[in-house]
């Protein structure tokens, strides 16, 4: 029986060595988007598994309207936007997780800060759990592929240069740049 | 015995990889190809020295440590999952109940056709949370996890329904009450193609949530079981939004209410109206006796079926979060009003960069009361307790806020934000000593420079003005960050004017943090002085502390 065991054991070891020849480095695994669904501040639902932006990056930004300096981030990303999209075709995300003491104020506060993003509710923090975010301000890069090749965790000013450098990188499909 | 294992081993091994190179392999690859493994992890720790000016008590393990960890594995349609939690012992501040560890969370979940099912623990809510929600909440130290069944389903798109069935997590062990609940959702627009094209949807919700306690009490008749239910409607029309949730608890004698059978009642009503440069939103609510939790006998932040979080704006600034509102569960009436803008790039006001002028007033007051009979006091064990005329205001205030704030870019290189607040806090019902109303002005003003692309400055100068309680406080703080690394903090919060000569202290706070991708680890060293946490409806009292901590976050 030990000997079974054992037999099995060898016998998937060599096995996943043979796959691990399969995916080389050029070919890292990703963590894909996991799906959850979300209102959007229309009140319409979205799957998140299903973001999409034609092939071009997005960038998924964690926020809530009561956090310094992940409003910080956004007014800073909102001066620079349009440059941004027509230089890379990035789309920005931005998930809320003010729970119901404030996630009415969302809309509101987006609108009147004059931000251009896609704005989504995760007001039982469904999808900030389940994409292992703890603090915020937390910001995610997705490739064309769904793919999360990037995150970064709190703001100051000029930290938005590092992410454009890694929009830029995963839209042009090239290395990303060292942390 | 080795040779035979070698002879299996030299034919059968050889066989299996080629064949797994081939069939086996794709079945195991597309397996493992959907396997991710992802978690985070966070570590806080303090060092703590006694420190008798501010309070800070003789910590006899000298070092203290919260710390979590989780693991989630999913594969398609799959998920598992735990979490570690460790209190070695549980810092200041947090309930010694924590006192171990263990994994308070794991489950279970897939998603199959319709449904999607959740075994072991789950965090779930219903509408805005009036009549259920389980979450979580480190800095507060709060967890109501529940352990038990959840489903959601979804017959056809703009459907929902979703049941819970468990119990609620007791620091490390349940409590008592079972707690059942189902809740229906209903968006019209997935049936209404007009509504689609027009931007407008209706989106109507009802929830049922009841629990289960065996009770004994020689005196009364208590229930034991009790039921909230609740309606909730949701009208948006491009950029109008108006939502409105009503939730009934029947008869519910426990320690919160003073064990009285009167029926509670919550009303919540958000509406906004925003468009790019502009939004308005206003928000009202009354709760009258819609404590509701899973063991009569419980008080303070622990057992919450229902969540009642304050409609109060949640401040920043050290010396506006002084004073800040808690939810009294027990009655409230209340209103919330904010208004932000942006005033153009261009214009005169706006300036290169366009000017936000963001503004914010609520009060919240007690609910009137009447006896219920004339010889009755109000809110007698075993009555009915009072009677409530819905709409009357009580004459009690308990919160008032009046704030605006400023935020202009004057250039490249500045950016100035200045702040006022006028916050009035009754002290004895929100906190329970009785220093009557608390009046409070503070002015801040948040100015950061640019120095280069990656390095800036920022300074803040902050006054509270006050003539009860601690009298007045002035403080600074200056940050200096290297992007998109390096955090350097040093702040001072000086009890100037404290009616007790003695207690005019400095509270010296440093700290450095330094962030790799999405892993943070913040070292500081400093006093901190006693305060009150407030996250939704949920209140943390924070005692004076002075020594050095240090957190470590990262997810992965």
């Amino acid at each position: 029986m030990k000997n079974l065991i054992a037999f099995i054991f060898l016998t998937l070891f060599i096995c996943s060595f043979s796959f691990s020849q399969d995916t080389t480095a050029s070919q890292k695994k990703y963590q894909k988007i996991p799906s959850v669904e979300l209102k959007g501040t229309d009140g319409k639902t979205i799957n998140t598994a299903n973001l999409k932006n034609n092939g071009k990056p997005i960038i998924i930004s964690f926020w809530a309207t009561w956090c310094k300096p992940c409003i910080n981030e956004l007014t800073t990303i909102a001066d620079v936007y349009d440059d941004w999209q027509k230089e890379t075709g990035v789309m920005l995300v931005a998930v809320a997780v003010d729970d119901a003491r404030s996630s009415a104020n969302v809309k509101p506060l987006v609108d009147g800060k004059g931000w251009d993003y896609m704005v989504l509710l995760d007001i039982n923090n469904d999808f900030k759990r389940a994409m292992s975010v703890n603090l915020i301000p937390q910001t995610f890069v997705i490739d064309g592929n769904g793919n999360i090749v990037w995150q970064h965790q709190s703001f100051s000013p000029g930290s938005e240069l590092k992410l454009i450098d890694v929009v830029k990188a995963v839209a042009e499909g090239k290395a990303l740049p060292k942390d | 015995m080795t040779k035979k294992y070698f002879l299996y081993f030299l034919f059968i091994v050889p066989l299996l990889v080629f064949y797994s190179q081939r069939t086996y392999s794709q079945v195991v690859q597309n397996f493992l190809n959907n396997s991710q493994v992802h978690g985070n992890a966070e570590i806080d720790a303090q060092y703590y020295q006694k420190d008798t000016i501010i309070g800070a008590p003789n910590v006899p393990e000298q070092a203290l440590m919260n710390a979590f960890g989780n693991v989630i594995y999913t594969n398609g349609a799959f998920s598992a999952g735990l979490r570690f939690e460790a209190y070695l012992n549980p810092m200041l501040g947090y309930d010694p109940r924590y006192k171990g560890m263990g994994f308070p969370y794991k489950y279970a979940s897939f998603t199959k056709d319709m449904f999607d099912i959740t075994i072991g623990n789950f965090y779930e809510q219903f509408g805005t949370g009036m009549t259920f929600r389980s979450y979580n909440d480190w800095t507060l130290g709060y967890d109501n996890v529940m352990e038990g069944i959840n489903i959601r389903i979804t017959p056809i798109k703009g459907i929902t329904i979703k049941g819970v069935w468990g119990k609620q997590r007791f620091f490390w062990a349940e409590g008592p009450g079972i707690v059942r609940g189902a809740d229906a959702e209903f968006s019209f627009q997935n049936f209404i193609k007009k509504f689609e094209e027009k931007n407008v949807n209706i989106i109507v919700g009802g929830s049922f949530v009841s629990k289960y306690q065996e009770t004994q009490d020689n005196t009364y008749k208590i229930p034991a079981n009790v039921a909230t239910y609740g309606g909730r409607l949701n009208f948006i029309a491009g950029d109008f939004n108006i939502y409105g949730e009503y939730a009934q608890k029947i008869n519910d004698p426990e320690a919160n209410n003073n064990k009285i059978y009167k029926q509670g009642e919550g009303l919540l009503i958000q509406a906004s109206y925003s468009t790019k440069g502009i939004g308005v939103y206003l928000s009202g609510k009354r709760l009258d006796n819609m404590d509701f939790r899973s063991d009569i006998n419980a008080t303070g932040n622990v057992l919450n079926i229902n969540y009642l979080p304050a409609i109060t704006k949640q401040h920043t600034y050290a010396l506006a979060t002084f004073y800040p509102y808690g939810t009294q569960a027990n009655g409230e009436i209340g209103a919330d009003a904010q208004v932000i803008f942006t005033i153009k790039k261009g214009s005169k006001l706006g300036g290169k960069y366009g000017t936000n002028i963001a503004l914010d007033f609520s009060q919240i007051n007690s609910i009137y009361k009447e006896r219920v009979e004339e010889n009755i006091p109000i809110d007698s064990t075993g009555t009915l307790g009072y009677k409530s005329p819905f709409f009357r205001f009580g004459d009690q205030l308990y919160y008032q806020d009046a704030n605006i704030e400023i935020t202009k870019k004057f250039s490249k290189k500045f950016k100035l934000i200045l702040a006022f607040y006028y916050i009035s806090y009754n002290s004895k019902v929100i906190e329970g000593h009785d220093k009557g109303i608390i009046y409070s002005s503070v002015p801040v003003a948040d100015l950061t420079w640019y120095i280069t692309k990656t390095k800036s400055l920022r300074f803040e100068a902050q006054y509270m003005s006050t003539r009860q309680d601690e009298h007045d406080w002035i403080m600074g703080l200056v940050e200096f960050s290297i992007a998109p690394k390096w955090i350097f903090t040093f702040m001072d919060e000086y009890n100037y004017n404290n009616p007790i000569p003695e207690k005019r202290v400095h509270y010296y706070f440093g700290s450095v943090a330094f962030t790799q991708g999405s892993s943070r680890i913040a070292l500081s060293y400093g006093r901190q002085r006693a305060g009150i946490i407030c996250v939704g409806g949920v209140c943390r009292a924070v005692p004076a502390s002075n020594g050095l901590s240090v957190t470590i976050t990262t997810s992965f």
